[in-house]
């Protein structure tokens, strides 16, 4: 997500599951759609037959989704960036773009500082001692009011278009062919298939996953996918759109909560250290125009963090203390993430850990190093309405789980919860929906709810501080609990107050009362700053109003017949369901073409078939940008300093790559793998060399199962029952294996046994003069459960994450074959 | 194999014409019930209306349970079909939500809380109350020991950094909401979830 947010503003899908069925090509990359998701991918195939649309698949396997595509070509794992900054550079160079959307609605025509720069593979400000960048010069040149300076003619050779231009053009189609090790002329008819959605009445959709964010540059991969959909105006557009499919049910619900270490509710953050002051905290967040009269729509901040703030502490936050400001966690690292967490914990500076319906022994890369941390925890606390492999670190399983356990002393508590067939609540798909779903019948034994179990853990604490006092206990104590039942809070308590409501007569700039005292607000509009309105996630206020639940709604006719079933359920934000969409039409506020019309201008106010994602009363005249939560109101090609290691994306190899350098720049030993990813030690003399461990690997889902759960469920296991990995024709010809053959797989760190798959799905790839192999491995099965037992994938995948996020780079690392 | 057939499921198949008169011809005659038709599986089943829990795409499903709803009868779940309702799935669930019922029913369900003493190689099974109160009392104390209020240069930090939380990909935004609340009123700031893998 972190690459789609400093382009567009926001993280999330931009469009939706129905919505694919109105484009007219469908690139899947970094993702494996109709495998993973199956029900979803329906939608590519409607599109095929009822709107005469094209399905292109890149990816370095022929997968399920290749098998129905139109067009597929191959590609080395983690070459991305070159593929797609390549077919950038052959936009421009042959002008196939969008010049009136990228004029209007996007930052080409911004200037750069004189003094930015990049050269053999780094950008200006980079610090090679420390792999850091100081990003001062990644910044537009401004007039004395703050505002950027521009060249509408796009001819300025500072100004985002011609940085841009030259940025890409090393990216040759011989160049790329190189790198990717994709064929010229498949290179080039897929480029020429992407380039034809040019035009107004055509748009392209894109579909990724964990095919693009589990790399160490897995966030510039999707801004340069970002990048190349606003180039060819296809943001904002139905069918068009740059779409993340996640993985889970609710990865989108948890992060739009903010359960990341920095975040908050609704994408707001934490304080660093060296923030003390509240309303420089505010002013630093509440980001200003960068070109005059835009929307900007951060600059509220202060009216979701102080009705945040009110949703937690009610009457405890007052302007006088700041709204709790002191109370709230002050981050002395930028994240405190898997990596560093379990890096930290095998070093023995974590003594306790929770894992709520997660499973890191199996999730996490370097099996043996996650086990090496847990046993180093003084407790674990596993919530889990399953057995998991996390839950049993301790115990031998003889070759899948060699340890030692009576020299294991972690506690360790195994905790019954419902699952999702026993409890009420709401989960977020990856259209931005907020689905209820209810409770059919009671849990098993004595599993109860996970807010029970939390409510029960923190009471006991909170009574515990009443009567032993201890650390510093304001907020534990003042949290506000207006639960009915304090043990056991209700999801329809907790999803009220995360809406929020009015605790004060709520009005207008007029003095008219917009939200009475007691009410539930019904958008984030009525949020305010003055402590009348308590909300606990902004984005999601108008999910639950005076009406009532909104998640609920089941009205499924799409009246204007173009898949918005608006009356279905609730998408943040305000039940927009294509986001940027007024994208969609031209500046003058007509509609780019009738059949990829969403909202246009009628003279009044903004109409149409979806909720504008724009103020409705905005006139074209006024010019304002489509971008609305962009301090240029445009999208971004250039990233500024929202992005660790540039603001335009590069191609850097894998931390494990199977090739001597990076072929971008073959004599910077710097620029040769991502300069602003973290490594730690431990991590780094873990990685291991091509020399050693020649192929390129990558992991991936099967359809018939999901990570580590499936293989408890007993039709399940007998779909797929056994681990296999999947081995091209021609270096099992090599290696003398055999369909049906057991193989051993070894990284750096270890390995697994499996059963070899031979396939014509995976070829050799020339890259930089070397023939280069990929090697298959689903991540499935393990040592638990109705499944054949099997080691853990993850005993083989590197400790390295992307520069941004810190994702793990389990997509790209290298393995040696063996057969058994 | 003889095939029964009663009078009124002959007739009932004489609507299908050839098929069923040649049937005739070949000796299967009508023959007197001995039981009635057996009943369709869900008659009288209590439907609830959900989400599948696995990938992102958020399928309709449809839980079928069965209690008779007297005060001491307790559901259960006994069949899970696609909602044909559902603008994206359309009734359509995939090899992982046809799988549905049978991670309801798992073996692998945990029943009861339990606990693995340091060293030992077992499992223990203790009451909530123990678990909870255990649970609570080492985060107090690690808490306690280990909260950082004052930074080296001396800001305020209030946090907590000792203990840590992964939350679920497939919890609700209920129990989400819920745990960060907890979480941050604690200070603790290592807390991740499957979004960051």
């Amino acid at each position: 997500m972190a690459g789609l947010a400093p382009t567009f503003g926001r993280g999330a899908m931009t469009n939706h599951w129905v919505d694919i069925r109105n484009a007219d090509l469908i690139l899947v990359m970094g993702g494996n759609a109709a495998e993973a998701h199956p029900v979803g991918f329906r939608w590519v195939m409607e599109a095929k037959e009822h709107n005469d649309a094209r399905l292109i698949v890149v990816d370095p396997r022929f997968n399920r989704t290749a098998a129905v595509a139109d067009y597929y070509a191959e590609i080395r794992t983690g070459t991305d960036i070159a593929f797609l900054g390549g077919l950038i550079s052959y936009l421009i160079e042959t002008d196939q773009i969008h010049h009136e959307y990228v004029r209007a609605y996007t930052d080409a025509s911004l200037i750069v500082r004189e003094d930015f720069g990049f050269e053999d593979g780094l950008f200006t400000g980079y610090d090679a001692e420390n792999g850091e960048y100081d990003k001062e010069t990644w910044r537009y040149e401004y007039d004395d009011e703050g505002y950027a300076l521009r060249d509408d003619t796009l001819t300025h050779p500072r100004c985002v278009f011609q940085l841009m231009r030259v940025h890409f053009s090393r990216y040759t189609p011989d160049v790329v062919s190189s790198v990717c090790g994709t064929p010229r002329d498949k290179l080039q008819h897929v480029w020429d298939m992407v380039a034809a959605t040019v035009v107004n009445d055509k748009t392209m959709t894109i579909l990724y996953a964990l095919g693009w964010t589990q790399h160490s540059i897995g966030s510039q991969i999707i801004r340069t996918a970002a990048m190349l959909q606003l180039l060819l105006g296809n943001m904002g557009m139905r069918g068009g759109g740059v779409n993340a499919l996640r993985g889970h049910s609710n990865i989108q619900g948890l992060t739009d909560l903010g359960l990341l270490s920095d975040l908050l509710p609704g994408y707001m953050s934490l304080p660093e250290a060296d923030e003390q002051d509240y309303e420089a905290y505010i002013l630093d967040r509440s980001r200003p125009d960068l070109l005059p009269g835009e929307v900007s729509y951060w600059r509220y901040y202060e009216r979701f963090h102080v009705s945040l703030m009110k949703a937690w502490f009610g009457d405890a936050a007052t302007e006088a203390n700041n709204w709790c400001y002191d109370w709230l966690p002050k981050l002395s690292e930028t994240l405190y993430d898997v990596l560093h967490t379990f890096e930290r914990m095998s070093h023995g500076d974590i003594n306790g850990y929770i894992c709520q319906g997660f499973n890191p022994l199996a999730a996490f890369p370097h099996k043996a190093k996650t086990t090496a941390a847990l046993s180093r925890l003084k407790y674990l606390v596993v919530i889990d309405p399953l057995r998991t492999e996390t839950a049993e670190f301790w115990k031998n399983h003889g070759e899948f789980n060699d340890v030692n356990t009576a020299e294991i002393g972690t506690e360790v508590f195994r905790l019954p919860t419902t699952a999702f067939a026993e409890e009420d609540g709401s989960i977020v798909n990856s259209s931005r929906w907020l689905q209820w779903f209810w409770a059919a019948a009671p849990p098993p034994g004595e599993a109860i709810p996970d807010t029970a179990i939390l409510a029960g853990i923190f009471l006991r604490m909170q009574q515990m501080y009443r009567d032993e006092g201890g650390a510093f206990s304001d907020a534990l104590l003042n949290l506000s609990w207006p639960y009915r039942y304090p043990a056991e809070p209700s999801a329809n308590e907790l999803a009220r107050e995360y809406n929020g409501w009015a605790l004060e007569d709520v009005v207008d700039e007029q003095r008219n009362i917009v939200c009475r005292a007691g009410e539930q607000v019904e958008d984030f509009g009525m949020l305010r700053a003055d402590g009348s309105t308590a909300s606990g996630c902004w984005i999601f206020a108008g999910c639950w109003t005076n009406e009532g639940n909104q998640m609920i709604r089941r009205d499924n006719s799409d009246p204007y017949g173009v898949g918005q079933t608006l009356g279905w359920a609730w998408s943040w934000p305000a039940n927009r369901r294509i986001l940027y969409n007024r994208a969609s039409a031209r500046p003058d506020g007509t509609p780019w073409a009738e059949r990829k019309a969403v909202v246009w201008w009628n003279g009044n106010r903004w109409v149409g078939n979806d909720v504008p994602d724009f103020p409705v009363e905005s006139a074209p005249t006024e010019a304002q940008g489509p971008f609305i939560m962009n301090q240029t109101g445009r999208g971004q090609f250039f990233a500024r300093d929202r992005m660790v290691e540039g603001p335009f994306p590069e191609h850097y190899e894998p931390f494990e790559t199977p090739i001597a350098n990076n072929p971008m720049h073959p004599n910077n030993p710097l620029a040769k793998n991502n300069p602003g990813a973290r490594v730690f030690e431990q991590d780094r003399a873990n990685f291991g060399s091509f020399e050693e461990f020649p192929h390129a690997a990558t992991t991936y889902r099967l359809t018939e199962h999901f990570h580590y759960w499936t293989m408890h469920n007993r039709l399940n296991a007998i779909a797929q029952p056994e681990k296999f990995v999947e081995i091209g024709e021609t270096l099992a010809n090599e290696l003398g294996i055999v369909k049906g053959d057991r193989v051993r797989v070894s990284s750096k760190r270890g390995h697994i046994e499996a059963v070899a798959v031979v396939t014509k799905r995976i070829r050799p790839l020339q890259v930089a003069g070397r023939t280069v192999h990929q090697i298959g491995i689903p991540i499935h099965w393990g040592y638990l459960g109705e499944t054949k037992r099997a080691h853990l994938t993850n005993t083989l995948t590197p400790s390295v994450g992307d520069a941004n996020t810190q994702t793990p780079e389990f997509k790209s690392f290298l393995v040696r074959v063996d057969k058994l | 194999m003889t095939l029964k057939v009663t009078r009124r499921q002959f007739f009932k198949l004489g609507a299908v014409g050839m098929a069923t008169s040649s049937m005739a011809m070949m000796g299967f005659a009508p023959e007197p019930a001995l039981a009635s038709i057996r009943q369709f599986k869900l008659t009288g089943a209590k439907i609830t209306r959900s989400n599948c829990t696995y990938c992102s795409v958020g399928c309709g499903v449809l839980l079928y349970s069965r209690g008779d709803g007297a005060i001491n009868s307790i559901d259960s779940i006994y069949h899970v079909e696609g909602d044909p309702d559902h603008p994206v799935s359309r009734g359509s669930l995939c090899p992982k939500g046809a799988g549905l019922l049978d991670y309801i029913q798992s073996e692998s369900r945990l029943k009861y809380p339990q606990v693995r003493e340091p060293g030992t190689d077992e499992w223990k099974r203790i009451s909530w109350d123990d678990a909870l109160t255990r649970i609570a009392r080492h985060m107090k104390d690690d808490r306690d020991a280990n909260f950082v209020d004052q930074d080296a240069e001396g800001n305020t930090v209030n946090h907590w950094t000792t203990t840590g939380m992964l939350a679920a990909s497939a919890s609700t935004n209920e129990t989400a909401y819920l745990t960060q609340k907890i979480v941050r009123s604690l200070g603790m700031v290592v807390l991740d979830n499957q979004a960051r893998v």
